[in-house]
């Protein structure tokens, strides 16, 4: 079945007949020479026939229970489908305010929910989003609309990743004047700093602060809240505030051995990188991968953007480990539909080289041998202080102890070493990590450590809100930009509206 | 039970004595030449006895629902009792004779027999004297004994006055009387004149038609002389039947409903005013109220007739304006009948209805039936004068050599005997005469104004785009408004079709501000009367309407047809602006504005409507004769008051004034878009709507290319308002009603969630029985779409509201089948996972916060618990479970068997749905699971419904309405049906199968009675239901099916129904089943009648406590559907309609199929929980039994908790009233009398069982009468029994019977059985025929001619399947109605021949009524068209029109002529066979194109595989 120009075919029946298209990457030997996007776009017409296929169901799953944003992914099908690309557009923005940052990067909660999938390949819903938001860019859709009157109070959003953006956005479209200070050098955050330029590259970000510069939000860089600029000041000029620090404090490995040089959190790593990419100064010592054995601990997203990295630097080999067993080739029945399924993901990455091992628990780092002068006779002694080896067991997921979660046991006998020269610890985030305003304030904790907050998204300081991973902990940036948006309503409610009714 | 009990009741339950039905036999006797003698009333009562059938009996078993006669005046009789008397008694035709209800006690009695006295002598006439009635209460029954009036006679004195001057006098007299003995007693004393008249007199009471000569021992008196009678026995639905109610009244006996009684009374209402008469004089002022308060519909028609014939009109001149035939264009009639019809439309509207109307002045008689023919109504002539009219045929004996006629009125058909004149007068002679006593053509020709003036086409509406998106917001438009409603309306001029029910929120519990509108529900037709098909009888129905109506009725002046006409309400733009510019004195036009101030409350709102009414009367005291009410341009300070608020109100504030016949009340809003809001401004008095929004938005939408129509805006504006038409037609034809005009304000709607004071004041009369918001409210919910414009930022990109009434969305209506509870459910079914039950058992019940049902809002009052171990097992709980009606053919075949065995397992019960059943599945599968489903559903398509389909059921279930669609039939569109589809429903494949919205052999309550004694005669083990929907007077309805012996009773919720319907019918017609559920149960026990049946509820059923709920409120059974469904992997896709399911469940397509993933273990695993649920909730209430809970509703409370601020006003109390004046049981404990011991073939079987046993040749010869019903069909489940579907070979049991067979003669009679009838018969002869051949001729020694005269009655070879019907005489109408494969010759038929058709052959040798084919799609008709007219009287919607050419047609006809003419020795056919070259060309083929091509497919598709069989060599 094709679709006709004007996309009047019969749509009841298309999912039956058209196959989903799965995404296009550029080739893999290509690729790892640079650090530009990988994914390709679909034709139009190929969006089109995708577009067909949703089945525009009585409940779709996709917006009711995968999209943490609730897009309304049923009737942005018809619209493309339809060729109605502005309205299209028009009706992603009220619910998406970046819908080209989550375009790329969103693991597409969405088409793990598609009723499709139930028993089939489901939408490429994503592909479909990135279609719409970059026709709207192309076509000149997507121009600044500032608010047409201006509210009397005042925000200050305290970070620009995903929630800042999106808290600044949402209250900037209410009328707010909003500024946002970064303390790094560009703004963006995690989107920034995090996500490596094969996946995002940044101009994307940079388009999308132009443009809500244009809409009126006002931007400074380099400011450090509490350090460069205090509370007091802040509370002086806005009527709210809202804390959007992300959730930078990784988990560590505290095993033998974690001291040791060449051992470096995930984030840093990928940070440097996207540092360099921008031509902006390196913010410590360089961590580099070419002609080194890379050990990455952590099998989850930035992981996998570890290794994707590490092979563009020139890495000799790329190790990831992951304590975790290996996931199923498909849909666990531990997670059945419409949840987000549990299965063998393969990032881009993992298609472009470096190794996978699952159930493995590392026991020890070990220095390099003879890199430095022995003390006395034993190897670990004699070993030096940069990272050579892992020491690894491999280990077996029991059931559940009582009232409890499954646990890993390691298994006996199943020891074994890894050589490395890097090691990149991706094993998560543990809390907001330091922050000088919220220890200035003592805003309370929740028991995970992350900032407390009420409905409102308010802390405990009247006036002062959070939002984002530093609230909720780490998690997907599109949860983040849909946290921001809440803690908008939040303070909304807590300013209340002055604009006068027009 | 006494009037103030009965009231008392209503005001505290949900009990509604509005609601009330009545129906019934009636007839009447004369001698056509005016000779009077007691035999007419002797027969009368014989007549009376014979329709004694057609009567109810409540739960006292001797009390009827009333019976009585009307009779002239016996002078000789009054003369004789004079004497006695010591009256001097004026000379034959000066005095009157008064019948009167007297009060019990004689204090009142002597009070009422002055206060007569008195209003007597100031009428200027006098009371000669006062007779006491002879009566004997001994025969009655309890309950009317109690009751027993004592009956006088009041001979009046006519002072000079006689005839008809002395009538007139007596009407006045006697309505001065009412009101002053209303004035000094009270309602509960029984005061009521039965008659009071110079020429008739009316013996009537709350008794059986048996008890009549007994308890009025005058009606023996040889004395009392008559030449004519009318008379009457009522079958009412109803509880509280009456002494007044019992009929005839005063001028008529009325079998039927009148649909449309609250428009009419309305109407009636607003004329009264501007009446004038100069016959009456300034008397005309005495008998206003023209109509009594708190009487039935037929009382109140009486009224209005009186009212007419007093005026001066002749009794058939009234009574055809009041009841005219359809006349509309595709009605072949003359242009003076034409001009007659229509002059009379802009006069008065119909009283609309089924109705079979006797009647009569004293010096004529006659009767007439109502445009649809809904009611039987046969005749016969003597050829000694007599003359006999009654619901059926054979209810006197008569000798059949002097018979001269025998006929029956067709649809719209009136028949006079005229005792002066010593004449019959058949319709065309009287309404021709009518038509020409005056130039009625020329006065409406040259009087009317045509608005949809010369030119068709619409012009396009302009879309003010600037503003277009701040509007739709001010009107509450969603996104879905416009693409799910507006966009598929004007794409294709249909109504948009949903599936899967309503689980959203009732309008005032619903969290978003919701329009006016959606607080209404439609009222629908259920048993008492039809709902009616508006596609294939459109014929029927009419959307023709005037602006302007004269009040003063009462005269005939051709200004009365200075109208403005249209041809339907909806005014485009332009039509709106002709109207407004009208430049005409008479049609002054004012424009109102409904605005009130922004952001007020319900105060400044009161403010604005009072305002608004006050400009409205004084425009009409200045002259106006139109007023528009608009919202368009509102000043930037106002807000829009909701379009209805302000019709209604101005239409009640017009109405009171008696000003609302003065001027057309016209509605320019944005508001209205959708059918249900067009329905409702009607229904409140809007004469027309110009819904200027709706219209911007279409246009908006085409020019955007997002509406794709050929024609542009023009074509899409103009399918929108067919849309639009179409949709108010259904909406009409659903609660019966055929034309708008009498629509108009019949306000056939129920309020749901409206407080009383607001309804008392905008919505008088409107039923809403758990109060609600208020004009507060309503004002919050305005001035929230207000702000919303308001507060928007004009930057930002326009996006609407998403809706979320029709497909779920986040931010919309809420839900209770969302992402989250479907697959908890599916997970914890798969997984036999109780604490994942729970979670989404929880999810549905808790609704504290997020209220969704009203079910939602209450909680059980604390009790002692018992322990959990002493509740009944979860295993005997699940026997009360049922799963809801979906048909094979709407779900899979997978799905189907997949409930079934589940259901077996569990010794619950699934059920069949429309469709039949494979006959495979009747037997058990290797490993002993059953997929025979147990309950078998007979709906009004009868597809699949066999003798062998009913007998292996251990429930027939009559499919009355479906919770998604009440009061609407079916359609399986040819793609749909294939081959295993088309074997199981008898059909051929590709062919489409409508399902027509009534059952034709149920328009009446005593209808029903018949088919549940239909079914108990085809299947005795069987039990038989009926399923009702939940509508305000579902109680008197459960009460009436009660009486007509039903086992069980299901009441079903208007949300519920998965089936594919209109989503406006989806949405708004019906209530929640709480409300019916209660009604229902309260009504049979304060009836005593809720011993005899079940109760089972079902709709949107999901959890143990709704399953609590239900048995507390009443129902021993509990029916799941959508759950079910879920259960079984549906995801509330709500696409069932396009045949795309993408799990399997509801589509038949074979790749879909396959990805079904349900297992009956799942079902199990559901109904299981949903049971240790209830039994959890048991233990905690303190019940060890399910038995013990039924009817304690006193446990339910509201729950305070739900402070939402719509719901503050709800009030539960008549839900959970529970009467306890008696104790009465409240759950089944004994069992229906079903009468199968009386029936015919207990004797056949007696003297044939053993032969059929032996498969022997049996032949009996037996007379019949007309008291014997569904002859043959006992016999037949005998051989089904024993012999299964093949049945015996042809000819094995001969059954010979002589005389008129009852109704349903033959019923379901399987193969084997031949039934010859010598005589007449009734109604439904050959119903579900199933192989058994049947030969009807005339009564041996009949000397007229059968193929002129009516030999068997309406709708007969309903939905048979196989046989053979040959009948020497004419049929009724709705012969062999979907027919589906019997053979049958006839003489000739009625109107809507072969209607529905579907297969099998019918051979017709004489005229067909109208509407021949209607909806034919399949089999094949043969039709002798002598006069070459025949294509006249054809709906060629679905047929060709071929010659007999093909040689084996010839030869099938041929050999069908010639067995009739064997086996019943036609004259015709004798005829016809002697010339067949010569008579051959006047056959026309009737060929159903569908079929025609799906024949020539399959003979393509033989010849296909023929030619594969070839061996290549």
């Amino acid at each position: 079945m094709c679709v006709s120009e004007s996309g009047t075919m019969d749509k009841d029946r298309a999912f039956l007949e058209i196959p989903r298209k799965p995404p296009k990457y550029r080739p893999a030997a290509e690729r790892l020479k640079d650090f530009k996007a990988v994914e390709l776009r679909l034709t139009d017409q190929e969006v089109y026939e995708q577009a067909a296929r949703c089945m525009d169901c009585g409940t779709p799953f996709c917006h009711g229970c995968g999209c943490p944003l609730a897009n309304v992914i049923p009737e942005l099908n018809e619209h493309v489908y339809r060729h109605r690309w502005r309205e299209a557009l028009e009706l992603l923005l009220a619910t998406n305010p970046f819908p080209e940052f989550t375009a790329r990067i969103c693991p597409a909660l969405c088409e793990g929910a598609c009723v499709l999938g139930l028993n089939d390949e489901p939408m490429n819903i994503r592909q479909i989003e990135l279609a719409i938001v970059e026709k709207g860019f192309e076509r000149g859709y997507l121009a600044a609309r500032p608010p047409a009157t201006r509210q009397n109070r005042r925000v200050a959003v305290v970070g620009s990743g995903p929630a800042g953006l999106a808290v600044a956005d949402a209250l900037n479209r209410a009328g707010y004047p909003v500024v946002v200070y970064e303390n790094s050098a560009q703004l963006g955050g995690i989107l920034r700093y995090g996500i490596p330029n094969y996946k995002l590259e940044k101009w994307v970000i940079d388009r999308r602060i132009k443009l809500m510069r244009e809409e009126g939000v006002v931007f400074e860089t380099g400011v450090e809240i509490g350090h460069d600029v205090s509370y007091r000041y802040l509370s002086g000029r806005f009527d709210a505030i809202v804390l959007t620090g992300g959730a930078r404090e990784p988990r560590d490995l505290k095993v033998p051995g974690r001291e040791l040089a060449g051992i470096h959190f995930a984030m840093d790593y990928l940070r440097q990188q996207n540092q360099r990419l921008a031509h902006e100064p390196v913010d410590a010592a360089p961590i580099l991968a070419e002609g080194k054995r890379v050990v990455i601990i952590g099998g989850g997203d930035t992981g996998a953007d570890c290794l994707g990295t590490a092979l563009r630097q020139g890495a000799a080999h790329v190790l990831q480990l992951e304590i975790m067993p290996r996931p199923p080739p498909t849909r666990s029945e531990a997670t059945p539909w419409p949840m987000w399924p549990l299965m063998l993901r393969e990032s881009s990455s993992h298609k472009e080289g470096g190794e996978r091992r699952w159930c493995v628990d590392t026991t020890e780092f070990v220095g390099k041998v003879g890199s430095r002068k022995s003390e006395v006779g034993s190897e670990k002694d004699r070993a030096s202080d940069r990272v050579g080896q892992l020491r690894c067991v491999e280990v077996e997921w029991g059931a559940a102890a009582e009232g409890g979660r499954p646990g890993p046991q390691r298994k006996p006998g199943t020891e074994f070493s890894v050589d490395a020269d890097l090691v990149l610890l991706a094993m998560g985030f543990v809390g907001p990590g330091r922050n000088r305003l919220v220890e200035e304030l003592g805003l309370a904790r929740d028991p995970r450590g992350f900032l407390a907050r009420d409905q409102n998204h308010m802390t405990g300081e009247p006036g002062v809100f959070t939002a984002g991973d530093m609230t909720q902990g780490a998690s997907l940036v599109v949860r983040a930009i849909l946290d921001g948006l809440q803690a908008a309503e939040g303070v909304t409610r807590y300013l209340g509206t002055s604009r006068p009714c027009a | 039970m006494s009037a103030p009990l009965i009231h008392e009741y209503a005001a505290s339950g949900l009990y509604a004595p509005d609601y009330e039905h009545g129906s019934c036999g009636v007839g009447f006797l004369a001698n056509i030449r005016g000779e009077a003698s007691h035999a007419i009333v002797e027969r009368g009562v014989e007549v009376l006895k014979n329709l004694l059938h057609r009567g109810a009996i409540g739960a006292d078993k001797n009390t009827g629902d009333g019976a009585g006669l009307l009779l002239q005046v016996p002078d000789r009789f009054f003369r004789a009792q004079s004497e006695r008397l010591k009256v001097v008694l004026p000379a034959a035709g000066r005095y009157g004779i008064g019948m009167l209800f007297m009060p019990q006690s004689s204090e009142a009695r002597a009070k009422c027999r002055e206060l007569v006295a008195r209003a007597t002598a100031d009428e200027g006439l006098s009371v000669l004297g006062w007779r006491e009635v002879p009566t004997d209460g001994s025969v009655l029954g309890e309950k009317a004994r109690r009751e027993q009036p004592v009956v006088m006679q009041c001979i009046v004195d006519g002072c000079g006055s006689a005839g008809s001057e002395l009538d007139r006098k007596l009407y006045v007299l006697r309505k001065q009387i009412e009101k002053r003995v209303a004035a000094s007693i009270g309602p509960e004393e029984g005061f009521y004149i039965p008659s009071l008249s110079a020429s008739t007199i009316v013996y009537k009471g709350l008794m059986m038609a048996t008890q009549v000569p007994g308890f009025y021992p005058d009606l023996g008196d040889p004395a009392l002389e008559t030449a004519l009678a009318v008379v009457h026995q009522r079958y009412s639905t109803n509880t509280f039947p009456s002494w007044p109610l019992a009929q005839p009244f005063r001028f008529l006996a009325h079998n039927g409903e009148i649909n449309t009684l609250r428009g009419n009374r309305n109407q009636i209402r607003a004329r009264e005013r501007d009446l004038e008469s100069d016959l009456f004089g300034a008397d005309i002022a005495k008998i206003v109220p023209i109509l009594e308060e708190d009487v039935s519909d037929s009382a109140n028609l009486d009224n209005a007739l009186e009212l007419l014939c007093m005026g001066g009109r002749t009794l058939h001149h009234a009574m055809i304006m009041l009841i005219p035939q359809a006349w509309g264009v595709k009605y072949p009639i003359g242009p003076d009948l034409r001009g007659f019809f229509e002059y009379h439309a802009g006069l008065m509207e119909p009283w609309d209805g089924p109705a079979a109307v006797a009647f009569s002045d004293g010096r004529r008689v006659g009767a007439m039936l109502d445009r649809n023919g809904l009611r039987p109504a046969r005749y016969t002539v003597m050829d000694d004068g007599f003359i006999v009219f009654a619901s059926e045929a054979g209810v006197l004996e008569l000798p059949a050599e002097h018979v001269v006629e025998k006929g029956a009125l067709r649809p719209g058909q009136i028949l006079m005997v005229d005792l002066v004149q010593q004449r019959l007068m058949k319709d065309c002679e009287i309404k021709m005469r009518l038509a020409r006593t005056k130039p009625y053509r020329r006065w409406v020709d040259e009087n009317k104004i045509d608005v949809h003036g010369l030119f068709n086409a619409v012009a396009p509406a302009v879309p003010d785009t600037e503003t277009l998106f701040d509007r739709l917001n001010l009107f509450g438009y969603t996104r879905e408004d416009l693409e799910v409603i507006l966009a598929p309306m004007a794409q294709t001029g249909h109504e948009p079709v949903g599936s899967m029910g309503s689980d959203q929120p009732l309008a005032v519990l619903s969290e978003r501000p919701q329009l006016l509108y959606w607080y209404f529900k439609q009222i629908f037709a259920q048993v008492t009367n039809p709902a009616i098909d508006p596609i294939r009888e459109e014929l029927v129905m009419s959307l023709m309407t005037f602006l302007g109506n004269s009040p003063r009725i009462l005269n005939e002046i051709p200004q009365h047809a200075r109208l403005v006409k249209m041809r339907h309400p909806f005014l485009a733009n332009e039509d709106l602006e002709r109207v407004r510019n009208l430049n005409e004195a008479d049609f002054r036009c004012l424009t109102l504005k409904m605005g009130f101030p922004a952001l007020g409350s319900g105060r400044e709102l009161a403010e604005a409507l009072a305002t608004l009414c006050r400009r409205a009367e004084s425009a009409v005291a200045n002259g106006y004769r139109l007023i528009i009410l608009s919202d368009r341009d509102l000043p930037e300070h106002a807000a829009p008051i909701p379009a209805l608020l302000a019709v209604s109100a101005v239409n009640r504030h017009l109405i009171r004034g008696g000003m609302r016949t003065s001027v057309g009340l016209i509605a320019e809003t944005a508001e209205a878009r959708e059918v249900m809001h067009m329905a409702v401004l009607l229904g409140y008095g809007a004469s027309a709507i110009n819904p200027y929004l709706a219209f911007e938005a279409v246009a908006d939408m085409t020019m955007k290319k997002q509406i794709d129509v050929s024609s542009g805006v023009s074509g899409a504006l103009e399918n929108y308002i067919e849309a639009l038409c179409k949709g108010l037609l259904k909406t009409m034809s659903k609660i019966g009603i055929s034309t708008l005009r009498s629509y108009r304000s019949a306000q056939v709607f129920e309020a749901v969630g409206l407080n009383r004071a607001l309804v008392d004041k905008y919505f008088e009369g409107t039923p809403s029985r758990i109060e609600g918001i208020g004009l507060d409210e309503i004002a919050a919910e305005a001035n929230a779409r207000y702000r919303s414009v308001r507060e928007r930022d004009p930057a930002q990109p326009p996006i609407l509201a998403a809706g979320g009434q029709y497909r779920f969305r986040t931010d919309g209506e809420r839900h209770l089948w969302t992402p989250e509870t479907i697959s908890l459910l599916q997970r914890a079914t798969r997984e036999n996972d109780p604490a994942l039950y729970e979670q989404y058992a929880a999810r549905i019940n808790d609704q504290a916060e997020k209220q969704s049902t009203l079910r939602g809002l209450f909680r059980f009052k604390p009790q002692t618990p018992v322990p959990l171990a002493e509740v009944e097992p979860a295993s005997e709980i699940v026997k009360r479970f049922v799963t809801g009606a979906m048909s094979f053919g709407s779900i899979s075949r997978e799905t189907h068997e997949t409930l079934a065995i589940a259901m077996n397992r569990l010794g619950a019960m699934s059920n069949s749905g429309e469709g039949g059943e494979d006959p495979a599945r009747y037997a058990p599968l290797p490993n002993g699971d059953n997929r025979a489903t147990a309950t078998k559903q007979v709906a009004s398509g009868r597809f699949g419904v066999t003798a062998e389909y009913l007998v292996n059921a251990r429930d027939l279930q009559i499919k009355i309405a479906q919770g998604a669609k009440p009061g609407e039939g079916g359609q399986l569109p040819g793609h749909k049906v294939n081959e295993e589809i088309a074997r199981v429903r008898h059909a051929t494949p590709g062919v489409t199968l409508i399902s027509p919205p009534p059952h034709h052999d149920i328009y009446s309550i005593e209808d029903i009675a018949q088919l549940i004694y239909d079914l108990k005669n085809a299947n005795p083990a069987a039990r038989v239901s009926v399923k009702l929907v939940s509508e305000i007077g579902v109680g008197t309805v459960a009460a009436g099916v009660a009486k007509g012996h039903a086992d069980m009773i299901l009441i079903s919720g208007y949300d519920g129904g998965t089936g594919a319907s209109p989503l406006s019918s989806i949405k708004h017609a019906g209530v929640p089943w709480e409300l019916g559920l209660s009604e229902a149960q309260q009504t049979l026990v304060l009836n005593g009648l809720r011993s005899r049946v079940r109760l089972q509820v079902d709709g949107q059923l999901k959890t143990g406590r709704d399953v609590v709920i239900g048995a507390l409120l009443g129902a021993e059974e509990f029916g799941f559907a959508t759950a079910a469904l879920v259960v079984c992997g549906c995801v509330m896709m709500r696409k069932c309609h396009k045949n795309t399911c993408p799990v399997g469940v509801a589509t038949q397509d074979p790749a879909l199929r396959k990805r079904f993933s349900g297992k009956p273990e799942y079902v199990q695993n559901f109904f299981l929980m949903i049971a240790e649920e209830v039994r959890r909730i048991m233990a905690s209430l303190g019940f060890r039994a399910m038995d013990e809970m039924i009817g304690r509703a006193d446990l339910i409370e509201r729950n305070e908790a739900v402070s939402f601020w719509k719901a503050r006003g709800l009030d539960f109390s008549r839900i959970l009233f529970r009467p306890s004046a008696e104790p009465a049981a409240v759950r089944r404990t004994s069992r229906q009398e079903h009468g199968l011991a009386q029936a015919l073939d207990n004797e056949i079987l007696a003297k044939s069982g053993a032969a059929i046993d032996a498969g022997e040749k049996v032949s009996l010869a037996l007379p019949i009468r007309n008291v014997h019903r569904t002859v043959g069909t006992l016999t037949s489940n005998r051989i089904v029994n024993k012999y299964g579907s093949a049945g015996l070979p042809d000819d094995t049991v001969t059954l010979s019977f002589t005389g008129a067979a009852g109704q349903s003669f033959g019923a379901f009679c399987s193969k084997g059985m031949t039934l010859v009838l010598n005589g007449e018969a009734n109604d439904y002869l050959g119903k579900g025929l199933s192989g058994a051949k049947i030969i009807v001729r005339p009564y041996p020694g009949a000397r007229y001619d059968p193929a002129e005269n009516m030999l068997v009655g309406n709708v007969l070879l309903y939905g048979a399947t196989a046989g053979e019907l040959y009948c020497n005489g004419r049929a009724g109408e709705r012969f062999a109605i979907r027919n589906s494969g019997a053979c049958a010759v006839v003489e000739g038929v009625g109107d809507h021949g072969c209607e529905y058709m579907t297969g099998g052959r019918v051979v017709i040798l004489g005229s067909t009524g109208v509407n021949f084919g209607a909806g034919m799609s399949g089999g094949i008709a043969y039709v002798y068209d002598e006069t070459g007219l025949f294509d006249d009287n054809c709906n060629l919607g679905m047929i060709d029109l071929e010659l007999v050419d093909d040689p084996a047609d010839e030869q099938e006809l041929r050999g069908m002529i010639e067995r009739h003419l064997r086996y019943t020795g036609s004259p015709r056919a004798k005829q016809i066979l002697a010339d067949w070259s010569a008579r051959l060309p006047h056959f026309v083929k009737v060929f159903p194109m569908e079929y025609k091509r799906a024949l020539g497919r399959l003979s393509r598709e033989d010849a296909a595989i023929a030619r594969q069989e070839v061996p290549i060599a």
